[in-house]
């Protein structure tokens, strides 16, 4: 998601960071190329537009006091890095437990987006962490909505109350109510209840779901959306925010290639946080949404966080391990570390999903056109850091202009591409000392990432954490 | 009123549309999901436009965009028509696959639908309630069994009761995951060992934005992809995208979905289409 808004980003910051001072004309360019990209990414006209009259204003008072063309670079890149991170929600929220249980979610949203996938990776999600959730079967229309919940429900173990056979039988606000008495009843918790698809301008579907509200009273009603969704996210989100209302929005498919500019849309136009990650087919592919990620993300600065989790799968103990500790007594991510993540993940299937959160990945993604990943990409990054010396690989500060031109020569590509990829790891490394020193990198004010943020000197020991997935530990963790 | 009447209204009065119309047209061209690219093409033919035959031109211009391909369907003029439907997840194969189904039996053909989806929670279930409403014979197998086998048994067995037309119905799968596509080109060589495949028909979100242009090639690079189903045009969604798919693929669209049960589907209409893109 967003590759391609990345990939602009980083074009258009690394043109200007290469400026000895920055002029206005280079400002409305890179203007210019981020409302380009930003309407590329499916972001709404009237989001981009006042995006980038905020972030041309910010910028501008930000720079008549700083001098310098490369710091200028970095009062910009931080503005628009920020100003992501507001529209894409500020601090995540997470979901608000009543006081006297059990917690009703109510899902709702367009034919198709994956809210009966999402019941059931919500179900897994707080079922792992100790609740007791009860999915209810509340689409009666759609045909064997109700047989699909209930396999979900089964192969995680959680009960379903489906009263009704659905196919166009049964009332679904009678279903929903009888579903959170039953909850009530037998103390579950919590109660998911799943809802029909339903089009913004149904006013007949419309009036349903928000008698289901009216009946469940929902302490959370989420709206689901496709990541995939274009300009029509601004008229169907106002027209569930309208018709029924809703205090999160999950994103689905983000498991795709889809740059999700309907996500900055949304946020930004119904005021509502995004909550929630949908990934994957499986129910185990769900995570809590992270704005910061998603804006470090769009801005190219690669999603280390994320990535160090994703590589921990797929390094062996020992090895990941052997991260944690050397990340934890202070020493450096080298480009040895990257050459040995790269090799790790190229074991891994999910080859596109990952390159996204690379530094400068979103832009070598781009390069091989297309949605395919093209393994050569990996085979010229690793081709660059094996083109270098390991003193080079450990130190990547001592790469000279002669140095990167023997490099490019070694791998056979020309030297910018070794800028960039050292620029860009330079970028990342720089931020993961920041987090780890326990500082917030310039520009990333209230980022999260806590997966990479324990404290300075002791990570916990693995064995410790309550869940393996960090995601959750985090949450349990703010609990 | 339409953006193509007050844009001819304006013309006519003014002599000149405002800064302000051309914003608007602008923004009209984005909001229907066609892209940035093709808005800023479709913008400079309409500054090239006569007042007088503005409306004209302008319907004209979005046309000249069309795909040059036949939208007719795609028969076996010797033996049994073999139908795919492919797409990402949630688009609507399934709804669309019982829709043609249909539509085919209606016509008095006879037709096969086989369950290829076995990895999706009860949608063997789904297509065999399908199967029950619109009286089609549905051919399935084991829940998470290899879906290339399911559709070559169906195909077989199409094949022995003479049916005319076999459908398959795919699993939902996105283009970017290259095991899921390889696993999508080899149900199609495995049916073309019984039936070659006529008609692969790729199902488009009309809510979706840029992100189709990708599924259309994808899809299309792996099993060559013949025709597109535009769901869900009931909605707010005017599906732009199939236009700029058309543009640049050069893949027709074939049928669109306009509704949530059998017979709210229909054959493509291109002049209805290009007026929605706009309204
Ligand atoms: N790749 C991927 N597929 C997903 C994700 N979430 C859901 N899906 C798939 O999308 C399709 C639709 O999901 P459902 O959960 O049935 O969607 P829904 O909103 O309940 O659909 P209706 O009830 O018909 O409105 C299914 O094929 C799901 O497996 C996701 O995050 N990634
Ligand atoms: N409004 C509307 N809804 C549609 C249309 N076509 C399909 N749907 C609905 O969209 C949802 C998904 O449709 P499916 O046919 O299950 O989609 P699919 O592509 O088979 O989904 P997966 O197999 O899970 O990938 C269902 O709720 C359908 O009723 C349409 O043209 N208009
Ligand atoms: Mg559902
Ligand atoms: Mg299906």
């Amino acid at each position: 998601m967003f590759d391609s808004l990345s990939a602009r980003f980083t074009s258009a910051f690394s043109s200007l960071r290469s400026r000895g001072k920055i002029s206005a004309a280079d400002l409305d360019s890179t203007y210019a190329e981020i409302k380009q990209a930003l309407l590329e990414s499916d972001v709404a006209l009237e989001v981009v537009e006042a995006f980038i009259a905020e972030v041309s204003e910010k910028s501008n008072q930000a720079l008549s006091t700083i001098q310098s063309g490369s710091n200028q670079a970095n009062a910009i890149f931080d503005v628009v890095n920020s100003s992501l991170v507001e529209i894409l929600g500020g601090a995540a929220r997470r979901v608000r437990f009543s006081k006297n249980p059990p917690t009703v979610i109510m899902l709702a949203g367009l034919q198709g987006a994956g809210k009966t996938t999402l019941a059931g990776k919500l179900a897994k999600f707080y079922a792992d962490q100790g609740n007791t959730p009860l999915l209810v079967a509340a689409d009666l229309q759609r045909p064997n909505a109700v047989t699909q919940l209930q396999v979900v429900g089964e192969s995680i173990n959680v009960p379903v109350f489906a009263p009704e056979p659905g196919n166009g039988v049964g009332d679904p606000v009678k279903t929903a109510k009888a579903g959170v008495e039953f909850a009530k009843s037998k103390q579950y918790n919590m109660v998911i209840v799943d809802t029909a698809g339903r089009l913004g301008i149904d006013a007949d579907l419309m009036k349903e779901a928000s008698d289901i509200r009216d009946a469940v009273k929902p302490d959370e009603i989420l709206f689901v959306v496709d990541a995939m969704i274009g300009q029509d996210a601004v008229r169907t989100s106002q027209a569930f925010l309208n018709g029924v209302g809703f205090d999160g929005v999950v994103l689905t498919k983000l498991d795709g290639d889809a740059r999700g500019g309907a996500a900055l849309s949304i946020a930004s136009l119904t005021k509502r946080p995004i909550m929630f990650a949908s990934t994957g087919e499986k129910l185990s592919d769900f995570d809590i949404f992270y704005p910061e990620r998603m804006a470090s993300r769009i801005l190219g600065m690669g999603d280390v966080a994320t990535l160090a989790e994703q590589a921990k799968k797929a390094f062996d103990s020992d090895k990941s391990a052997k991260l944690e500790a050397k990340f934890a007594s202070g020493e450096d991510f080298t480009l040895e570390d990257f050459l040995d993540q790269l090799s790790a993940m190229s074991k891994m299937g999910s080859m596109s999903k990952l390159m996204g959160m690379l530094p400068g990945g979103g832009q070598m993604k781009q390069l091989t056109k297309g949605a395919n990943f093209d393994e050569s990409e990996i085979v010229r990054t690793k081709a660059i850091i094996q083109s270098m010396t390991p003193r080079e690989r450990q130190e990547p500060k001592v790469l000279n202009g002669s140095r990167r031109a023997r490099i490019a020569l070694g791998a056979g590509l020309k030297v910018s591409d070794v800028n960039n990829l050292v620029d860009r790891f330079s970028a990342a490394q720089k931020m993961m000392r920041q987090i780890r020193n326990g500082g917030v990198p310039a520009g990333m004010a209230g980022m999260g990432m806590p997966a990479m943020a324990p404290k300075p000197a002791n990570i916990p020991p693995k064995k410790k954490s309550k869940s393996g997935n960090p995601a959750k530990r985090a949450l349990e963790e703010s609990q | 009123m339409g953006l193509f009447s007050k844009f001819i209204a304006k013309i006519k009065g003014e002599n000149s549309f405002t800064p302000a119309d051309w914003q608007e047209l602008e923004s009209e061209l984005l909001a229907s999901d066609i892209g940035p690219t093709l808005t800023r093409s479709l913008l400079e033919s309409a500054r090239r436009v006569k007042s007088e035959n503005a409306q004209e031109a302008l319907k004209q211009t979005l046309t000249s965009h069309l795909s040059t391909q036949s939208r007719a369907s795609i028969a076996n003029p010797d033996g049994m028509t073999v139908v795919m439907v492919v797409g990402v997840n949630g688009t609507g194969k399934t709804t669309s696959v019982a829709k043609l189904a249909s539509r085919i039996k209606n016509s008095g053909s006879s037709v096969v639908v086989a369950a290829g989806d076995t990895f999706r929670a009860a949608a063997v279930e789904q297509l065999q309630t399908w199967g029950t409403r619109i009286n089609v014979t549905v051919v399935s197998g084991k829940p998470n069994g290899d879906p290339a086998s399911v559709a070559f048994d169906a195909a077989k067995r199409a094949a022995q009761s003479q049916a005319q037309f076999l459908i398959i119905d795919t699993a939902g799968r996105l283009h970017n995951k290259s095991d899921l596509m390889d696993e999508l080109e080899k149900v199609k060589r495995v049916v073309e060992k019984i039936s070659p495949v006529n008609e692969v028909l790729l199902t488009i979100d009309a809510t979706t934005g840029q992100n189709g242009m990708a599924q259309a090639k994808l899809f299309s690079e792996s099993v060559n992809v013949t025709g597109i189903i535009l769901t869900k045009l009931d909605g707010s969604a005017r599906g732009g995208i199939a236009l700029a798919i058309e543009n640049e693929l050069n893949i027709p669209i074939k049928w669109i979905g306009t509704g949530e049960s059998e017979s709210d589907f229909s054959a493509f209409d291109a002049g209805e289409y290009i007026e929605g893109l706009l309204t």
